[in-house]
């Protein structure tokens, strides 16, 4: 049984038709442009609206069921819920804030822990007008999670913080769920953002989901990456930190039984990591080249091939059991090479993929509190009002 | 200087702002975020007392509440109470006609509260009692002081409707302002001029609260 199973269905006001579920410890990416329904369902979800035919079940309890007439108020739903510009009570400190969440009998020492958590307990006394727009957003989900909620809710949480502070939020959030062991939904209209921190992958188009499964799974659909402009073809690995080279000052990571050598980074060994891989960045080889500089060279087999236009095919390459690897090259090479499923090949991963790979790392050790103006100044959400 | 006069007029601003109070909060949130079908005759109904004139409502108030009306004889009856040239009478009139006085800088408070405060509440487990409670009414409070402040002041000014429904009966239903009237008449202008600056100052001081609050709620949630 899913953690979360939510089955929606409405003509109006805002269509609905959308039937997704999400494990316990997963995050599941709600993808669509504006207006394709994406927030409503969160909304549904949480009880803010109701909806004409449904059903919402979350860890084995029922809040909406409408076949028989059961629609729990919000309050009796569990839910951890960020809002897209945080909703965070101006009166209240930080604290406050958190704590006026918390249903248990020391609910300050419970927001304390909290804060500390997302590295606010500095700050904990200050108002939300004296944090900057990224502090905002810790606060937010400090007291999203101060419920104890049964699912965790993020309506474009990311949208009203400057790309700077954007990434910094994405590590944080990726580590912050490593903790957390209920599903969580991520509303975003942003696939680049979805790709980099969901498992899991729904597309809404005007309230109806046109494509579902894991990330990969959906990104590898064309006719999705059609409609998602922007969107680099590309492999997203889930690695695991193996050992360090310090000689070379390379990171050694373990892929399906496969090592990639990445730049060294600061993690300990047995860390979970992502690493995306562009598509273009990965060349194929019939044996194994020795005299190329390419580090990172890993044995597999062609699984298919897709011709993307006329000059380009997209090849998935398995290698070992789990991991599948696209690589993006021209129609002339694949035929001169004789490609075809079945063939055995090396992937040759050129070091500038991999440096965007380890920029792409999910999971890093975080400095400290960031100071509100020390972000990017000019930013109106870094502007501290006292 | 009427002593008697001064404790009618500040007995009376005081129960009209105790009991506008809750009415006037209940009123101005549910115009404010309710969607009440009428809600523009209500409001419209809300601001009539502001634009008619004092003789309009004190001659309706006469007319329904008089003993000769069959309400007036009926409150009388069975409740005892008669509501012409009484304190009990004026007060309900004053109640009546500073509804907008107190209505209206509460619903902009209210309004003034962004809905996903309110959704944020419940998410977070308030019930709709403690979202009040905890979190409109701390936001709204300087609106609804504002809105105290102006009944208070605008009760110890009024003049026309006092004159029609509470007549002038000493201890009960004069006024400052009919005392001023009553001495102006009687060429005491030491008395009329004593009782005046006594009006003059409660009136700037509860418009200085006005103001004063106004530029707290501003600040508070222009800061957000």
């Amino acid at each position: 049984m899913p953690a979360l199973a939510v089955t929606l269905r409405q003509r109006t006001p805002i269509p609905l038709d959308a039937r997704f579920e999400c494990e316990a410890g997963e995050l599941l990416a709600l993808v669509g442009p504006s207006g394709s329904g994406k927030t409503t369902i969160l909304r549904a979800i949480a009880g803010l609206v109701g909806c004409a035919e449904g059903r919402v079940e979350v860890a084995g309890e029922i809040w909406l069921d409408t076949a028989r007439g059961i629609a729990l108020p919000v309050q009796r739903r569990r839910v951890g819920f960020v809002f897209q510009n945080y909703a965070l009570f101006p009166h209240l400190s930080a604290l406050e804030n958190v704590a006026i969440a918390s249903a248990r009998a020391d609910a300050a020492a419970h927001a304390r822990e909290l804060l500390a958590r997302v590295r606010l307990e500095d700050l904990a006394e200050r108002r939300p007008a004296q944090l900057s727009g990224g502090q905002q957003q810790r606060v937010a989900l400090a007291r999203a999670l101060a419920r104890d909620p049964q699912v965790l809710l993020l309506d474009e949480p990311f949208s009203a913080v400057d790309q700077a502070v954007r990434q910094e939020l994405y590590q944080e959030l990726a580590q912050l769920r490593l903790t957390l062991s209920i599903p969580i939904v991520l509303v975003t209209h942003d696939l680049q953002e979805a790709q980099r921190l969901a498992d899991g992958m729904v597309v809404l188009d005007r309230g109806t989901v046109v494509a579902e499964g894991t990330v990969d799974e959906v990104l590898a659909q064309p006719a999705i990456a059609e409609r998602m402009p922007g969107v680099e073809a590309g492999s997203l690995l889930h690695c695991r930190v193996s050992g360090h080279d310090a000689r070379y000052g390379l990171t050694l990571l373990d892929v399906g039984g496969a090592t990639l050598r990445v730049p060294r980074v600061d993690l300990a060994v047995g860390t979970p990591v992502r690493v995306r891989i562009p598509a273009r960045d990965v060349a194929l080889a019939l044996s194994q080249p020795s005299d190329v500089s390419v580090v990172n060279r890993l044995p597999g087999r062609i699984e298919s091939l897709a011709a993307r236009d006329a000059t380009y095919v997209d090849a998935l390459v398995r290698i070992g059991t789990a991991v599948a690897l696209r690589a993006r090259i021209t129609r002339e090479a694949a035929d001169r090479l004789a490609l075809a499923p079945g063939i055995g090949v090396w992937c040759l991963i050129k070091s500038v993929a991999l440096d965007r790979a380890t920029s792409m790392l999910t999971v890093e050790s975080v400095r400290p509190n960031d100071a509100p103006s020390a972000a990017m100044p000019g930013a109106p959400q870094d502007v501290s009002q006292r | 200087m009427d002593w008697e006069a001064t404790r009618v007029s500040l007995w009376l601003a005081t129960a009209t702002c105790a009991l506008l109070t809750p009415i006037g909060v209940w009123l101005g949130r549910r115009l404010a975020i309710g969607e009440g079908r009428h809600r523009a005759l209500v409001e419209a109904l809300l601001t009539l007392p502001l634009l008619l004139p004092p003789t309009v409502v004190g001659f309706y108030l006469l007319a329904a509440f008089g003993a000769a009306s069959p309400v007036g004889r009926w409150l009388d009856r069975f409740a005892g109470l008669q509501l012409v040239f009484t304190f009990e009478g004026l007060l309900f009139a004053s109640v009546l006609i500073n509804l907008p006085f107190m209505v209206q800088p509460a619903q902009r408070a209210f309004a003034a509260i962004p809905n996903s405060l309110r959704e944020a509440a419940w998410t977070s487990g308030l019930s709709r009692w403690r979202t009040l409670l905890r979190i409109e009414l701390p936001l709204a409070w300087p609106g609804i002081l504002g809105g105290v402040a102006l009944t208070f002041a605008h009760t110890l000014g009024e003049f026309g409707v006092v004159l029609m429904v509470g007549g002038s009966i000493a201890g009960e239903t004069k006024t400052l302002s009919i005392a001023i009237y009553d001495r102006v008449q009687a060429f005491d202008t030491a008395a009329a001029n004593a009782m005046s600056l006594v009006l003059v100052g409660f009136t700037l001081a509860a418009l200085w609260v006005v103001f004063a609050t106004g530029q707290r709620a501003r600040r508070y949630l222009q800061e957000r």
